[in-house]
């Protein structure tokens, strides 16, 4: 819960997108109270900052709206419990410590305009009003993230209209640091599901509005990598890339075995692959070559005995260039 | 030339189900049996020749947007293989006959990649 405090600036925190397994892309137009959490904890502000400790530490929580006789009248969040603990004062009232008059979002509202208000004002929750001012639920990022996925699962169809609404959620919230980070752990020896990882993160590009030539070549860049960490790797590696509206970034590592001589590796047909693999079709030694065309930067570092990094950018053009017949050209 | 008339033509096994073939119309051609050969040659809607037959194919013809894989020589890729085949929209066709002679014929047939055709 807490590091949805700490990364205020990305739509979507790792943590979460590591959680996100089949479709793993935005939405637009869902409404806040479709994905806010209805149940909500509420704290009195004559309790004890004691009781909101007890009641954070219980409840898993990270933050509470307070009420006095059912009106919003603050958000009483981890940091100012911390301010408190600091203080050791544990023994005062929660209006004391609490921010008095929070921004709320209404449950009418689309979800980009609480998007928007975690981007700028880095709160990592808000409570959410109904028209008349009343408390009925609140909501996080991870809230967002989860119900945008939900919705996204339950609705196939549409694909082109969800496509455009998506590729426009970028441009809506103003934020030099929106991104979408997609995360997966890749397993060595796990041929069964190899290209996994990269076909999901070509989907998502897609689904944001990136043109078919970028989300192939990003595709591929991915899946050589990929299958470098099921087939050459001795546990396997991690794959995380990060979406922002003016490039795609890759980084891919493992701890081991790592790279004897990089820029022999980097050759093309320069392969250690066994005998096995090789009857599969693997061990070409064409995969970092592949990555080097299909990528705009690239850089491969490695330690042997340590493990291997391997980083990729590829940059999008900037969205208004986008024109509706690139979209439609296959490659 | 259509999906349907190259099975017909070549008289190939088609593996999978749902799709109908006459809607696929291939772009042209690819053979190799390398998969970084494949996804640095094979264009999108390519049909793919060659005499894998295992699971990672599929992952490769999903990735390029392939438009079918032709399995040569009479090799069986496995259930698991045709499940995600099936998922992916994949379409994996097979034929007793050698790779060289499934190219030759789709040749013949006007199957060429117009960027390297002279
Ligand atoms: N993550 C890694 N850890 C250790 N060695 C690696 C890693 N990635 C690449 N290598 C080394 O670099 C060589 C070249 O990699 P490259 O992807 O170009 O070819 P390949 O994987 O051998 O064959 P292909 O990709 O054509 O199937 C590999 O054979 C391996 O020795
Ligand atoms: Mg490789």
């Amino acid at each position: 819960m807490s590091d949805n405090l700490l990364s205020a600036s990305r739509v979507i925190t790792d943590k979460v997108a590591e959680n996100i397994s089949r479709v793993e892309e935005l939405a637009y137009e869902i409404r806040v109270r479709e994905v806010m959490t209805s149940q909500v904890i509420t704290m009195h502000p004559n309790d004890a900052m004691q009781t909101v400790l007890e009641t954070f530490r219980q409840a898993r929580i990270s933050g509470a709206p307070v009420l006095e006789e059912g009106n919003l009248i603050g958000l009483i969040s981890i940091e100012d419990l911390i301010r408190c603990l600091l203080k050791q004062d544990l023994a005062a009232p929660v209006h004391q410590y609490m921010t008095p008059h929070p921004v709320v979002v209404k449950g009418d509202d689309s979800v980009v305009e609480a998007l928007k208000v975690f981007v700028s004002k880095k709160y990592g929750r808000l409570p959410v009003v109904d028209s008349n001012g009343h408390l009925i639920g609140i909501i996080t990022k991870g809230d967002i993230t989860r119900g945008l996925l939900r919705a996204l699962e339950r609705d196939y169809q549409s694909e082109e209209v969800r496509r455009y609404r998506a590729s426009h959620l970028f441009e809506d919230i103003e934020s030099e640091r929106t991104s979408l980070i997609l995360r997966y752990n890749i397993k060595q020896g796990d041929f069964e599901h190899g290209g996994e990882a990269s076909a999901k993160i070509k989907r998502a590009l897609l689904r944001l509005g990136a043109s078919p030539q970028i989300a192939r070549r990003c595709g591929i860049a991915v899946y050589e990598a990929e299958m470098n960490l099921i087939i050459h790797t001795t546990e396997g590696g991690v794959i995380r890339a990060e979406i922002e509206p003016h490039q795609i970034s890759i980084d891919v590592y493992d701890y081991g075995p790592g790279i004897r001589d990089v820029e022999l590796a980097m050759q093309p047909g320069y392969s250690t692959a066994s005998e096995k693999v090789r009857e599969m079709g693997f061990g070409a030694g064409m995969g970092l070559v592949n990555i080097k065309r299909c990528v705009d930067w690239m850089k491969l570092e490695s330690e042997w005995g340590k493990g291997t990094r391997l980083r990729m950018k590829i940059y999008l053009p900037p969205p208004h260039t986008h024109t509706k017949g690139e979209n439609s050209n296959p490659t | 030339m259509r999906l349907d008339q190259i099975v017909n033509a070549l008289q190939l096994s088609v593996l999978t189900h749902p799709i109908d073939l006459s809607e696929v119309e291939p772009t042209g051609g690819y053979a190799s049996d390398l998969l970084s050969c494949v996804m640095s040659g094979a264009q999108r809607g390519n049909l793919w020749v060659t005499l894998q037959s295992h699971l990672n194919i599929v992952a490769v013809a999903a990735l390029l947007d392939l438009a079918a894989i032709i399995i040569t020589e009479g090799a069986q890729p496995d259930v698991a293989t045709l499940e995600k085949a099936e998922q992916e929209g994949v379409i994996l066709l097979s034929t007793p006959l050698p790779t060289y002679t499934v190219i030759g014929r789709l040749w013949e047939l006007g199957v060429r990649n117009p960027e390297t055709t002279p």
